[in-house]
């Protein structure tokens, strides 16, 4: 990219200005010893030329076109805006369909799901382990008919959905397909996302159901289904989001998301699906942290790797199988409860890196983040962030503006490289499910997770209000509470539905989802028919629980 | 509490305290033990050990699953590395028998190495002891499975049992120094994986060296989905049988009692060197010495003992 | 006092977020400590089985889902009918300052909200566990 001649330039003078530096440090030494980017990786005092020597313009490329660095679109943010998404949910369906609207109203783009804990793990409200965790983390749907409620008055047609769920994905996605049904809307027309990232859940969130081998059955069976009959839906949204919160770094996020997206596109081609008819619909979610820099290049990275990825490894042809796109959503685990005015703040910088990333959709979290689920005021505060951001910034007028820069482009390749050590690794293990039942990932995020709270308590890590320029608090007032008596009204909801509906249909559906389960035929069509008949989200896992089993946890710590 | 009456009566926090206690070396538990010693003797213990990574707390929640469904008693003492810096431990066994905290008939505990090389603690053997009194009809003592423990496990158990895993060099772990004397019975758990068939092939042509009467086994399971098991209890009862039969289980229990014996009166020893006749700085000196080279270790070792005797 | 505390790490209900129960698990095996650390999804009647056959100083719960007002009071309760009581019984995670009140009142002794360096824990453990 540099001639010979301008390089030596280069370095002439950068040895003097090392050397004219070295005596002013001695005088005067800098804040910090070392300098360290957010996730621990050392930061030089300057970048130059001399750092990407290297580098030519066709690694990186023009937005639109492999390998995609630069963006997806050609044109990104001055054709279309990212989608403003606020995930959000809690307790009853129908006051979640209240916050829906009211999210819309205040320009929200798109939907965003949060179910409660007893959904995502396939249990209805009346089940044991649901006790007092009933619409607490996000609404509660126990079937058909709460979904109903849910989208009430929310055309289905007009908006693209994305829901927070994933070892039971296949059963809110037929549910959500059988509303638009109802509303007259057919499958074709139907846009948005599930998350269905089951690797992601072993790794760091939680909510398995069924061990590897059946859940990913049942994440190719959505592939196949929907590549015929819902072709508009993004099968997948592979997650990085909840690995960096669960403390990992840059550049495990990236290595470890990728290698979880190997494992799909491996185990979906292993059926005997052709890579482009699903690749083009896989998406990722990846975290906004607070060290800007670092995560802009953070995205760059992972687009060139997954382009490469695809094209060489597994043979796309087709552009959109190459080109990664991604929802963002801001770091919660960056948020304080100490000061949460200052959230905003953070917010903020998390929102400026997502969007010179190049995301393609985005949630922030609000203040209050680290204290309760978000009230409508924060909530407003968060989306408006987004459009300060979109409509006051300029950083929208023109193509991934810090593309170039030395820092940028150099910490792009050290990510990818990093990232792709990673990978390496995971695939000498034999895959990522492999290295998720040896707990190699598991551990290796625990470890960064580690350090990161030392550093913190040794003050090496400065948080701003936590344990610098601390002030004495009130407690903070006025928090979102979910009313208690919402574990009440859904199981007597269910004991309702439960009467009204025709129970010998609903057991021969079950005993047809069985029969798939125990086979190999796709169980998205009988699953279809089952929730059409107001069996519950318990029942049908219930089932699939049977057949397949539950998964066992490790420890890996 | 009333310990002993409470351990009588079969309750649980009873002989969780009482195994503390031994574990601690508390000399009043130890009077206990003594006086309840003829109520030991009839649970029947087995080893469960092997690499890291073979599956062994998924293989014994499964063991014992299957012992509980024959209306047995069952214990697990479940070992973790203590840490040497800190004397803590993350001790994480429990997870792989989460369903079984809440049964009856189940007693589990975790127990830290706690400094001891074998990765078996001097508390294992009391506790085996207490959990003997309380009833139990199994107790599973799972190490470590590092460095020495193989072989101390020996030493507390009636069976016990390998388990093994393809694919993780296993060629290499099972010809170290006696691993292959060690199992009374084998298992290659996670079968379901590449190279099962070549482990087992290769641990077979292993024990054809063997020069015990006794041919071991070689049961392949896949524990998470439980199978496999129950070839893996007949085998258990093989030995059991072939042990009881010949005489040898006797014999064996004689010279882990031996074993026992013996490190119990060397940590005695130990302490009351430490405690009465010599203090922690005394040795320091002593060693500074002899890095100095005025004096040799051996030597020192002379004038202590020479100083003992005389006292 | 040679021996060594020994404490339950426990995640109750349905909430998957292990990130602090096992940066406190590690914090507190660093400080010398015998952790049992039970994983995901315990009912308080397994933490409770649990905490008695380890006979554990102290229980120390970790909670994000906003269940806690529900599982920590029936924790107590079983520790209570189990005459257990003396078992120091703490929690954190995700719990606003209003709830600890209550909290405080069906058992649990102390909650170390999000921010609480792990040395605080550490040494409110070692000063209340009842020995």
């Amino acid at each position: 990219m540099f001639d010979k001649e301008k390089m030596d330039q280069v370095n002439e003078g950068l040895d003097k200005f090392n050397e004219k530096t070295k005596s002013m440090l001695e005088k005067r030494p800098e804040r910090n010893s070392v300098f360290y980017s957010g996730s621990g990786d050392e930061i030089k005092g300057l970048y130059t030329p001399a750092d990407v020597e290297e580098f030519d313009y066709s690694d990186i490329g023009f937005p639109g076109q492999f390998p995609y660095t630069r963006g997806v679109q050609p044109n990104m943010y001055r054709g279309r805006l990212w989608t403003m998404r606020m995930y959000a949910g809690f307790a009853t369906a129908e006051e979640s369909n209240k916050r829906y609207k009211y999210l819309v109203e205040q320009g929200s783009g798109g939907l965003s799901v949060a179910f409660d804990l007893p959904t995502q793990i396939g249990y209805d409200s009346d089940h044991e382990l649901s006790e007092g965790e009933v619409g607490k983390v996000g609404v509660a749907i126990d079937s058909l008919a709460d979904m109903e409620i849910l989208f009430d008055g929310i055309p289905l047609d007009k908006v693209s959905t994305s829901m927070t769920i994933n070892a039971p994905a296949s059963v809110l996605l037929a549910m959500y397909i059988a509303v638009a049904e109802k509303q007259g809307v057919s499958s074709e027309k139907l846009r948005g996302t599930i998350q269905n990232d089951i690797l992601k859940e072993y790794i760091a969130r939680g909510t398995y159901i069924f061990p590897t081998e059946p859940s990913m059955r049942l994440i190719t069976d959505i592939f196949e289904f929907c590549s015929k009959d819902v072709p508009q839906w993004n099968t997948i949204s592979i997650s990085g989001y909840h690995i960096r919160e669960a403390g990992s770094t840059a550049a495990q996020e990236v290595g470890f998301t990728l290698a979880d997206g190997i494992a799909y596109v491996e185990a979906a081609v292993k059926t005997g699906l052709d890579v482009d008819t699903f690749a083009p619909r896989l998406s990722f979610f990846f975290n906004a942290h607070n060290d800007l820099l670092e995560e802009v290049s953070k995205y760059r990275a992972a687009r060139t790797l997954w382009a490469q990825i695809m094209k060489e490894r597994f043979g796309a042809k087709n552009p959109k199988s190459m080109a990664l796109k991604f929802h963002t959503q801001t770091g919660g685990s960056t948020l304080t409860a100490q000061q949460p005015e200052n959230n905003i703040v953070r917010v903020a910088i998390q929102t400026l890196a997502a969007v010179l990333g190049g995301t393609q959709s985005l949630h922030t979290n609000s203040k209050d983040e680290a204290l309760a689920l978000p009230t409508e005021d924060s909530v407003r505060v968060a989306l408006r962030t987004q459009q300060v951001v979109a409509y006051e910034s300029g950083v929208t007028n023109t193509v991934d503006p810090l593309a170039g820069s030395y820092f940028i482009e150099a910490k792009t390749k050290e990510i990818m490289d990093k990232a792709m050590e990673y990978i390496t690794k995971i695939d000498d293990l034999g895959g990522a499910p492999k290295a998720i039942d040896n707990g190699y990932i598991q551990q290796e995020i625990m470890d960064a997770a580690y350090y990161y709270q030392k550093e913190v308590e040794t003050g090496e890590r400065i948080v701003v209000g936590m344990n610098k320029f601390q002030i004495e608090e009130e407690a903070p007032k006025d928090l979102l509470r979910v009313d208690p008596s919402v574990g009440e009204m859904q199981k007597q909801n269910l004991v309702d539905l439960r009467a009204k509906r025709d129970n010998a249909v609903v057991d021969a559906k079950l005993a047809a989802l069985r029969t798939a389960c125990e086979g190999t035929t796709n169980v998205m069509p009988v699953i279809l028919e089952a929730v059409k008949a107001y069996a519950t989200l318990g029942e049908i896992c219930g089932v699939m629980r049977e057949v397949f089993g539950e998964y066992q946890q490790s420890v890996n710590l | 509490m009333n310990l002993e009456q409470k351990l009588q009566e079969g309750n649980k926090r009873a002989v969780a305290r009482l195994i503390t206690l031994v574990e601690n070396k508390d000399p009043a538990a130890f009077e206990l033990l003594k006086k309840l010693h003829n109520k030991t003797g009839n649970a029947y213990v087995i080893g469960i050990t092997g690499p890291p990574g073979a599956g062994k707390s998924t293989l014994t929640d499964k063991l014992v699953k299957s012992y509980l469904n024959e209306g047995k008693k069952v214990a697990v003492i479940a070992i973790d590395p203590t840490s040497p810096f800190t004397g803590g431990a993350i001790l994480g066994d429990r997870v792989r028998m989460n369903d079984l905290s809440t049964h009856e008939n189940v007693f589990i505990r975790s127990m830290g190495a706690r400094g001891s090389l074998g990765g078996i603690s001097e508390g294992t053997s009391a506790a085996i002891k207490v959990l003997d009194i309380y009833g139990a009809d199994y107790i599973f003592v799972e190490t470590v499975g590092v460095g020495q423990s193989e072989i101390d496990i020996v030493k507390n158990c009636d069976t016990t049992v390998m388990v093994m895993v393809p694919g993780l060099g296993d060629d290499i772990q099972a010809i170290k120094a006696g691993i292959m004397e060690i199992g009374d019975v084998f298992a290659i758990n996670k079968a379901d994986r590449d190279g099962a068939k070549k482990t087992a092939r290769e641990i077979d042509a292993m024990l054809d060296y063997n020069s015990n009467e006794w041919r071991p086994p070689l049961t392949m399971t896949v524990a998470v989905n439980n199978e496999g098991i129950g070839d893996l209890v007949d085998s258990i009862k093989e030995h059991r049988d072939y042990m009881q039969e010949s005489g040898l289980f006797e014999t064996r229990r004689i010279n882990n009692t031996k074993n026992e014996i013996v490190e119990l009166i060397k940590h005695r020893v130990l302490e009351h060197i430490f405690d009465n006749a010599y203090n922690e700085q005394k040795i320091n000196n002593l060693s500074k010495e002899v890095v100095k080279r005025v004096t040799d270790p051996y030597t020192v070792c002379e004038d202590i003992m020479h100083n003992i005797k005389r006292k | 006092m040679d021996r060594p505390i020994r404490v339950l790490v426990a995640k109750p209900g349905l909430d998957g977020h292990d990130r602090g129960a096992k940066v406190v698990a590690r914090a507190l095996r660093d400080a010398g400590m015998e952790v049992i650390y039970t994983g995901l999804r315990q009912t308080p009647e397994q933490i409770v089985n649990a905490a008695i056959q380890e006979d554990v100083d102290c229980i120390a719960v970790s909670i994000l889902s906003g269940a806690h007002s529900t599982l920590f009071p029936k924790i107590s309760k079983l520790l209570a009918a189990q005459d257990a009581s003396d078992i120091l019984f703490v929690g954190g995670g995700v719990i606003p300052d209003d709830d600890i009140p209550f909290l405080k009142e069906n058992g649990c002794s102390e909650i170390f909200t999000p921010g609480t360096p792990t040395t605080v824990t550490i040494d409110y453990i070692k000063a209340n566990i009842k020995r």
